[in-house]
């Protein structure tokens, strides 16, 4: 302990990995620190900054995962963090993870680190996949040229990664980093020259940034840079002289500003990738394989049929696989429950006591548990997909439905994302570009059916429609999925009207998952679900045991007990959805704290061991009505962390009030709707 | 060489191209010129429905371009091999 105290007092090294989306920083991250943050095949897992520790020669390491991002022009909140934190932040050395199957345009965010005067240290990875492709690159000849050190990795395979701590801890002794300068003409440096004399007369601006790299970034105008300096004084001068320049260029060049630089960076970088890399391979392959499933998979007739069957396949794994586990589940915590009730009451333990332990939390926290197989082959499902590269296919593919209903296919991401808790769904949201589709992401992806809703439905489908279990649950799912999309295109023509932005996107090659990192991958999330279920779960479980017990002296779980008031006090509004009942109705009120918990509450009402909770079930419902509350529990206001997240992403409590209200309607309406339909065909 | 110079979302699959010009838009412009489409990048249609997105290759990388930004992105069509 104190000699951890020792090391931590002693200035800490800060390192920071920056790159483009999907170069694998996330990857080196974990294994640089032993941290387990979400890994994917597709651009944008990250969209905030994690940090971990790492300790290398008795040095601690603070280590710094950020958000990809192509430049430091920053379009989108994600990029946003990466940014600030290379500008503002100063780490003492960036680790820059290039992917170097796309070698020049990973280089290009290089380019710019290394104007910067960033102490930068090269980590050229997926360097199987380049050899698998036939091509290598002279790493001594590229670090010598740029005069940084460079280290080929895996990622994936922990190859390389013990070099690039070495390198980056040598770098920190480096205090003046090599700063690489582009020639970008005659011209053009003329005026560079010029704004550069301009920085140098503000001690503010050469105190905090090298003002060549400065001038370089005034004269391209780039936005995400200037935004951020806009609190330095100056800059308003600087921008119009700016504006001088760029009128003689353009005039003397006839080409736009952004253009003439972004020209000569690839010009520099493509000479440099001259110099490195062999292509070992002479005959150039037209079509990967990617491009060949892409035919099929984006193909304009089979793509959404080829998505849903994806979608159904998942579900009907989870509960086929699934399906045994449950059994023995329950017959485990009836066994459990009897025995550990038997064994208490022969210690003597107080009836209350004992009470809780069998009703409250055996009932209560069992019955949700029951459901860990499923929520972990699901998870497991989920993470094929994460890892394959299909995410981004599914943003393709949905754009041009989206598009006509003025949203943006990226949007969906988010969406799928929502499949498996809707909190990093919301957040996945930062990497939309324009403020406006990202806040109707972020209202509509609540709709998406998560893990946690998981239990409701197999209990609910379980008790009325054991033979269609997966095609009931799919139903829903879908119904979330084809909502969400509804109201997005709702509120573009009602709250956010303007034209929809554009969209581009890198597709990743497609990834076999290897079945280890699939593993940890379902650890990583089902475990989570356990930790829930051991606290926010447990506490409101306890705290409905408790409500079901008062006043003192009340009937157990009855409606006298102040459980049984707030039923009954909010069951008439849900009578014309079919689920009238005081004990649906509070299930519905705590599950708002978390969804598990509408299970979890009707384990504590009706008793222990979930054979008992299925048939109490069967008698309190109708197969309907069933449904009907199935529905309810899809839509209705987002669970307590859901509106904790979208809060914070959209800093309004007005949008956050807005988005509870608006799913309690809509699901209201969508409960009425199918109990009123279906009586009306004869189904009651 | 000396092909016609089109928009990028009129090509036929398998056809390769040299970016000519980008359409206008600052932020458009920027995004594609940070993603690697600048003037002279050589560009390969992977997929185009004529309706909806459309996938690229430059090098080895592949980008889904929306059909409204293939439509500003002028291209020069190779003669074919
Ligand atoms: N073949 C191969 N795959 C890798 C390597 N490094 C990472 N990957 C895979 O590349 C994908 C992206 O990895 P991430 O670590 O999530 O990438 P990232 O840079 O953090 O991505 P963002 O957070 O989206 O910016 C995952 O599917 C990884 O398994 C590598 O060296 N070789
Ligand atoms: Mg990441």
């Amino acid at each position: 302990m104190e000699a951890a105290q020792a090391i931590e007092n002693e200035k800490q090294i800060v390192v920071a990995l920056a790159g483009n989306p999907n170069s694998g920083k996330t990857t080196i991250f974990n294994s640089l620190t032993g941290s387990h943050q979400q890994v994917g095949n597709w651009p944008g897992v990250t969209v905030e900054k994690k940090e971990g520790q790492l300790v290398s020669e008795g040095k601690v390491i603070r280590v710094v995962d950020l958000p990809g991002t192509y430049s430091l022009g920053a379009y989108s909140e994600d990029e946003a963090v990466a940014r600030d934190y290379i500008l503002f932040e100063k780490p003492d050395v960036v680790i820059n993870i290039v992917d170097t199957t796309n070698l020049e345009r990973n280089l290009y965010l290089t380019t710019q680190l290394l104007e910067m005067g960033a102490n930068v240290v090269i980590a050229l990875n997926m360097s199987d996949e380049l050899k698998a492709k036939q091509i290598d690159i002279n790493v001594a000849k590229f670090s010598e040229l740029l005069g940084i050190p460079a280290v080929q990795t895996v990622g994936t395979r922990n190859q390389g990664t013990k070099e690039l701590v070495l390198q980056a801890l040598q770098a920190t002794g480096n205090k003046k980093p090599r700063v690489v300068q582009i020639n970008y003409g005659k011209e053009v440096e003329t005026e560079l020259a010029a704004l550069e004399q301009d920085i140098l007369s503000n001690r503010q601006l050469t105190e905090n940034f090298a003002s060549r790299w400065l001038a370089v970034k005034v004269l391209e105008g780039d936005q995400g840079i200037l935004k951020g300096l806009a609190k330095y004084s100056g800059l308003d001068r600087l921008l119009v002289r700016r504006a001088e320049a760029v009128k003689r260029l353009e005039g003397l060049l006839g080409e736009d500003i952004e253009s003439l630089i972004a020209d000569k960076r690839y010009g520099f970088i493509g000479g440099l990738a001259k110099e490195v890399v062999t292509r070992r391979q002479t005959t150039e392959e037209r079509f990967s394989m990617s491009d060949k499933i892409d035919r099929i998979v984006t193909n304009r007739y089979l793509g959404i049929p080829i998505f849903l069957l994806a979608m159904w396949t998942m579900f009907q794994f989870t509960f086929k696989v699934g399906d045994p586990f449950i059994g023995w589940i329950e017959t485990f915590f009836e066994w459990f429950g009897g025995v550990a009730g038997a064994w208490l009451e022969s210690a003597g333990m107080p009836e209350l006591l004992m009470s809780l332990i069998v009703d409250g939390i055996i009932g209560g926290v069992g019955s949700v548990l029951v459901f860990i197989p499923n929520i972990f082959l699901l998870f497991f499902a989920i993470s094929i997909l994460e890892d394959s590269g299909y995410m981004a296919r599914a943003a393709f593919i949905m754009d041009r439905l989206m598009h006509t209903l003025g949203l943006h296919g990226k949007s969906f991401i988010p969406l799928l994302i929502g499949f498996g808790c809707n909190v990093p769904a919301v957040m996945a949201s930062r990497t939309l570009e324009n403020k406006r589709d990202r806040l109707i992401t972020i209202l509509i992806t609540p709709l998406m059916s998560c893990t946690a809703r998981l239990p409701v439905y197999i209990l609910f489908a379980g008790a009325f429609f054991s033979a269609n279990q997966g095609l009931i649950i799919f139903s829903l799912y879908l119904l979330g999925l084809v909502l969400a999309i509804l109201m997005g295109m709702l509120f573009k023509r009602f709250l956010f009207k303007g034209g929809t932005s554009h969209f581009v996107m890198e597709l990743p090659p497609y990834r076999v998952p290897t079945l280890k990192s699939t593993f940890i991958h379902m650890w990583e999330k089902g475990s989570s679900f356990i930790r829930k279920a051991g606290t926010i779960i447990f506490a409101v479980v306890v705290l409905v045991w408790v409500l079901s017990n008062l006043p003192v002296g009340v009937e157990y779980a009855s409606q006298e007990s102040i459980l049984g008031w707030i039923g009954s006090f909010v069951a008439p509004i849900f009578k014309p959805a079919g689920f009238g009942t005081w004990e649906a109705a509070v299930a519905l009120v705590f599950g708002i704290l978390a969804k598990e918990v509408v299970v979890g509450t009707l384990g504590v009402i009706y008793g222990a061991g979930e054979a008992g909770l299925t048939a109490a079930i069967a008698q309190a419902w109708t197969p309907l009505s069933a449904y009907a509350f199935m529905v309810m529990t899809l839509l209705y206001i987002p669970c307590a962390a859901v509106i904790g997240t979208i809060k914070r992403e959209t800093n309004s409590w007005g949008w956050t009030g807005f988005a509870a209200a608006y799913t309690l309607v809509l699901g209201w309406l969508m409960a009425v709707l199918v109990y009123q339909f279906g009586r009306l065909v004869g189904l009651g | 060489m000396g092909g016609s110079v089109l928009p990028l979302g009129f090509l036929q699959v398998g056809r390769d191209a040299v970016v000519r010009e980008l359409g206008n838009g600052r932020n458009l412009t920027q995004r594609l010129l940070e993603m690697g489409i600048v003037r002279g990048t050589r560009v390969r249609i992977i997929k185009n429905d004529m309706g909806g997105p459309l996938i690229i290759s430059i090098g080895d990388g592949r980008l889904a371009i929306g059909r409204g930004m293939a439509l500003k992105i002028l291209v020069e069509e190779e003669s074919k091999a």
